[in-house]
């Protein structure tokens, strides 16, 4: 018999501030650059200087007999391995994939393509010697527009990928239906849009350690990976051919990665292989931003055509969208999924539109590959169809809240279908999203104002940018995701393992793992209310193929509601069991038994009662069990989530272009976000906030930039604009809840969120401040330069 | 990093974080690989290789400094702070650090280091900031995650706790 205990404190929905924090603040956590181990060694890569070219020799000696030099390989010596993995064609068509191998063989297809490396004692010495390796190149031409290389006479990348078309994809309604659409409405709109390649960059580059075992044959890799399991399956099945527990992968504390370190890359490869051929030296291999740049995966670059057909009274009646997808020089692993199932069935966004149509056709240029960035693929579609909705203000002269609210998906329309073979969208209320940001931001007087400066002649002008979006994250239920349907070579379901060890401590694994985002912290808040054990009581472990049974990683915004509910439903499981043996512990029947706060109590009786902290030693100890039962509350789920989530919500910005200068002023940014229910307010803003710099930063900003030769221009961190602190706006947040029934918690992902809505936002707000003294479409980012040109264009 | 045969080396000493160090270095050791891989000191990041990020700010002679543009060479004699060093000897926060965890002024934490010590010396010769002084003088340091806003509220936080 214990005392009833007070009731504690519920931590789903506390601010709480980050465990994870202390040791990230002091300077005690380790990033993959912080592991050293004993005898490690290091590589350097020779690099192509050239967009494509054949190599025509390369010479090493002087390189191998530099100091500290163990040894110079070149792709021959790699070629007992395969190359890597194309894990996510296309579904429905042909894809023709071309993946890298662990170093480039007789041609390379992008500048900084890897043709050579040296191992040696120091890194000081392995660049030194990878700078003295001579490399002969017979250049080639070569092409980095999307649109221009699918045209006659472009230079061909793969002799596999003819007119390097790496796939042409489709949905939504025929064309024929569409055209016939277009050309009945009232208004008929052609646009152009670009929307620019971007390079993720997250502060901390990517890198491998990788130590081989001579002894047992097993591989430990220390990489930069949001899914190391992932990365372990793959590498084993298909690049090396060994057997999948022959390799560990752990990823130590990761410096953010925005997608970026989901794909398999040559240097994780590179440095296992490397470490056997050493007979077990560990060989680390860490990108500078440079290398970073130039061959870690970017993001978007889409040309887009538009065929918009709406009412007078701004109702959207028909869509044609028609975009050409690069994806670089090669086939990244998951490459193909995003501009089809993750933008083109996304298109739709918020509206209900009758007749819709994407046509999608991907290409190989000489770049680096293109592959998920935050949002991967929402951004995109959120551009395209937010845009849309201005078009068709301007065009019928409706205002573009209008335009959104008569076009909207309605609350009692869900589960709704878009036509474009999305899942069925589980849950929304847009109008809620609308009305409050509208609010809250002061529609009214802003357009007011907005007049008087147009009609005063005013150099500064106002411009109010919308954007209601819809994403799709929680990804995904496999039987939808998979092979047979969207072409994602796996399941997408999630793993946990929740454990109450005899002292009354609770470990969880996770398949799910952070990279910034505060698992540890969010993860312990949840199993704490649903035991009813101490927040610090709970240990939460990821990051490691030894820990959590599988894990396919952690993006698309699918921790909380995808790898949260496993950890949700494990704890279920460990609840049941304990009721059970809690029953037996107070003689009673279990169904007279209840559980709250940590403590199970027969119904009626304050006296009888046991703690969950009792019943896990009593488990564990095993001394007295109900018959069949085994020992311990341990137990593991495998979620496959029945549906995605779909958040949302209207982000407004409120710009002033000075006309004079192109120069843009941010005078406000409110957005109003729903992504269920919250369990750590701090985290979800915070999330919020990065979210939308990122997003508002490729429309002010960032821009890969390559020359027609392939040579990178934007190719450090002084060339491409990461935005600062004083460029940057204040972010007013606030948030409507409405939850998911898709899974137990309600709840839906925030970490892509202001990405995928914040662009159009600023876009709109741009266009709108000037759009009627410019033609066509200011690409972005809104340097001044650009804004100026277009509004003097004529 | 370590020397080779063929390479020569120059003696060095200074002070980190209160302690001093003597070294033989290649001149052309930059300081925040002294301090990561000679002295272990890995709470100095490297995010960039143009000077731009500044993940790697430590103090030199009380002033911040992006220590992958100072050579180590250049650093003899000095008394360098780096993230390490900055909390009390009981291990009592600083006040940035404080309101770096009190405002989530982090995410992944890379550029938090850098963050913080630049954060720290602005205190130093600014006890109050503006936002806008705050937001200027974090010019040299990228933050992927935050947005910033959170980083200038977990300054003004730190400025808050001495008045």
């Amino acid at each position: 018999m214990v005392a009833a205990p007070e009731a504690p404190e519920r931590m789903v929905g506390k601010a709480l501030k980050r465990r994870e924090d202390p040791r990230l603040i002091t300077g005690g956590a380790q990033f993959l650059d912080d592991v050293k181990l004993p005898g490690m060694t290091h590589a350097a890569f020779v690099r192509s200087p050239h967009a494509h070219a054949r190599i025509a020799s390369i010479d090493a000696s002087a390189a191998s007999s530099m100091p500290g030099v163990l040894g110079v390989f070149a792709g021959d010596d790699f070629m007992d391995l395969n190359p890597l993995p194309a894990a996510w064609q296309a579904g429905g068509v042909t894809n023709h994939p071309v993946t890298p191998r662990v170093l480039a063989v007789g041609e390379v297809h992008q500048v900084g393509d890897p043709v050579a490396v040296v191992v040696a004692e120091d890194a000081y010495q392995a660049r030194d010697a990878a700078q003295a390796v001579i490399v002969t190149w017979d250049p080639l031409p070569a092409v980095v527009d999307a649109k221009k290389a699918t045209e006659a006479g472009a230079p061909q990348l793969h002799e596999e990928a003819p007119n390097n078309i790496v796939l042409e994809w489709s949905c939504g309604k025929e064309a024929d239906r569409v055209d016939a659409a277009l050309a009945a409405a009232d208004v008929r709109i052609s646009h152009h849009l670009i929307n620019q390649r971007l390079i993720p960059t997250p502060m901390e580059p990517r890198g491998s350690i990788a130590r081989f075992d001579p002894a047992t044959g097993d591989y430990t890799l220390w990489a930069t990976s949001q899914a190391p399991h992932v990365h372990r399956l793959l590498l084993a099945a298909f690049v090396f051919g060994i057997p999948e527990q022959k390799i560990r992968v752990i990823a130590p504390d990761m410096g953010g990665g925005f997608g970026a370190k989901i794909f398999v890359y040559y240097d994780m490869a590179a440095t296992m292989a490397l470490s056997k051929k050493l007979g077990g030296r560990p060989v680390k291999f860490w990108e500078d931003r440079s290398e970073n740049y130039m061959t870690t995966t970017h993001g978007r670059d889409h040309i887009t055509d538009l065929e918009i057909g709406a009412g007078k009274d701004g109702s959207i009646t028909a869509l044609k969208v028609k975009t050409w997808a690069n994806l670089g020089a090669y086939f990244s692993t998951i490459a193909a999924g995003i501009p089809t199932t993750l933008y083109g069935r996304m298109v739709a966004g918020c509206y209900k539109i009758p007749n819709i149509r994407v046509d999608v056709v991907a290409a190989y240029t000489n770049t680096a590959m293109v592959d998920a960035y935050r949002g991967a693929g929402r951004p995109e579609a959120a551009y395209v169809i937010e845009r849309v909705c201005d078009l068709v203000a301007q065009a019928t002269g409706v205002d573009p809240a209008e335009v959104r609210r008569r076009n909207f998906i309605q609350p009692e329309d869900f589960p709704y279908d878009t036509g474009v073979g999305m899942l069925p969208y589980d849950s929304g209320n847009y109008e809620l999203t609308l009305d409050k940001a509208l609010e809250q931001v002061g529609y009214t007087g802003l357009r007011q104002e907005q007049k008087r400066r147009r009609g005063a002649g005013e150099r500064k002008l106002l411009g109010i940018g919308l954007s209601s979006y819809v994403e799709v994250c929680g990804v995904a239920p496999s039987k939808w995701i998979g092979l047979p349907g969207e072409g994602w070579g796996a399941g997408l379901w999630e793993s946990a393992n929740v454990k109450v060890h005899l002292t009354g401590k609770v470990v969880v694994t996770t398949g799910s793992l952070p990279h910034g985002q505060g698992h540890e912290t969010s993860f312990a808040q949840l199993v704490s209310d649903r035991l009813g054990i101490p927040y610090d009581d709970i240990e939460i472990e990821h990051s490691d193929t030894q820990a959590a049974p599988f894990g396919f990683g952690s993006y698309g915004s699918r921790s909380l509601s995808v790898g949260g509910t496993a950890i949700y439903k494990s704890v279920d499981k460990v609840v049941t069991k304990a009721m059970k043996l809690a029953a037996h512990m107070l003689e009673a029947a279990e169904d007279d038994i209840t559980f709250e706060n940590g403590v199970f109590s027969v119904k009626g009786s304050s006296e009888s009662s046991k703690t969950i902290q009792e019943v896990a030693l009593a488990a564990h100890v095993g001394y007295d069990l109900p018959e069949g039962m085994e020992p311990f509350l341990d137990e593991t789920t495998y979620y496959d989530p029945p549906n995605c989530t779909f958040p949302f919500g209207t982000h407004v910005c409120v710009v002033e272009v000075d006309t004079e200068t192109g120069g843009i002023d941010m005078l406000r940014y409110l957005a109003v976000d729903d992504v269920g229910n919250v369990v750590n307010p701090l985290i979800v803003d915070g999330q919020i906030h990065g979210g939308i710099a990122q997003g508002l930063a490729q429309a002010m900003f960032e821009g890969a930039v390559y020359d027609d030769d392939g040579q990178l221009l934007t190719g450090t961190l002084s060339d491409y604009a990461i935005p600062k602190a004083s460029q940057l706006p204040w972010y007013e947040l606030d948030r409507t809840v409405t939850p998911t029934s898709v899974n137990p918690m309600g709840v839906k992902g925030a970490g892509e969120a202001g990405t995928i809505a914040s662009t159009p936002a600023v876009a709109n707000a741009v266009n709108d401040a000037v759009g009627h003294l410019i033609s066509g479409e200011i690409a972005m980012p809104f340097t001044p330069e650009r804004v100026w040109r277009a509004i003097n264009a004529h | 990093m370590s020397a080779t045969a063929s390479a020569p080396v120059t003696a060095i000493s200074m002070t980190v974080n209160g302690k001093e160090h003597s070294a033989e270095v290649e001149p052309r050791t930059l300081l925040v690989h002294f301090l990561r891989d000679a002295l272990g000191l890995t709470g100095t990041h490297i995010g960039c290789d143009t000077s731009s990020c500044g993940a790697c700010v430590v103090h030199l002679d009380g002033d911040p400094v992006k220590s992958c543009t100072v050579l180590a060479v250049q650093a003899d004699g000095a008394s360098i702070t780096t993230i390490e060093g900055l909390a009390g000897e009981d291990g009592s926060l600083h006040p940035v650090q404080e309101g770096f965890w009190e405002k989530h002024g982090l995410q992944c934490g890379y550029c938090t280091p850098g963050m913080i010590m630049t954060g720290a010396a602005l205190l130093e010769r600014n006890p109050h900031p503006t936002e806008e002084q705050i937001r200027h003088e974090l010019e040299g340091n990228l933050c992927r995650c935050t947005g910033y806003q959170n980083i200038v509220r977990a300054i003004q936080f730190a400025a808050e706790q001495s008045s």
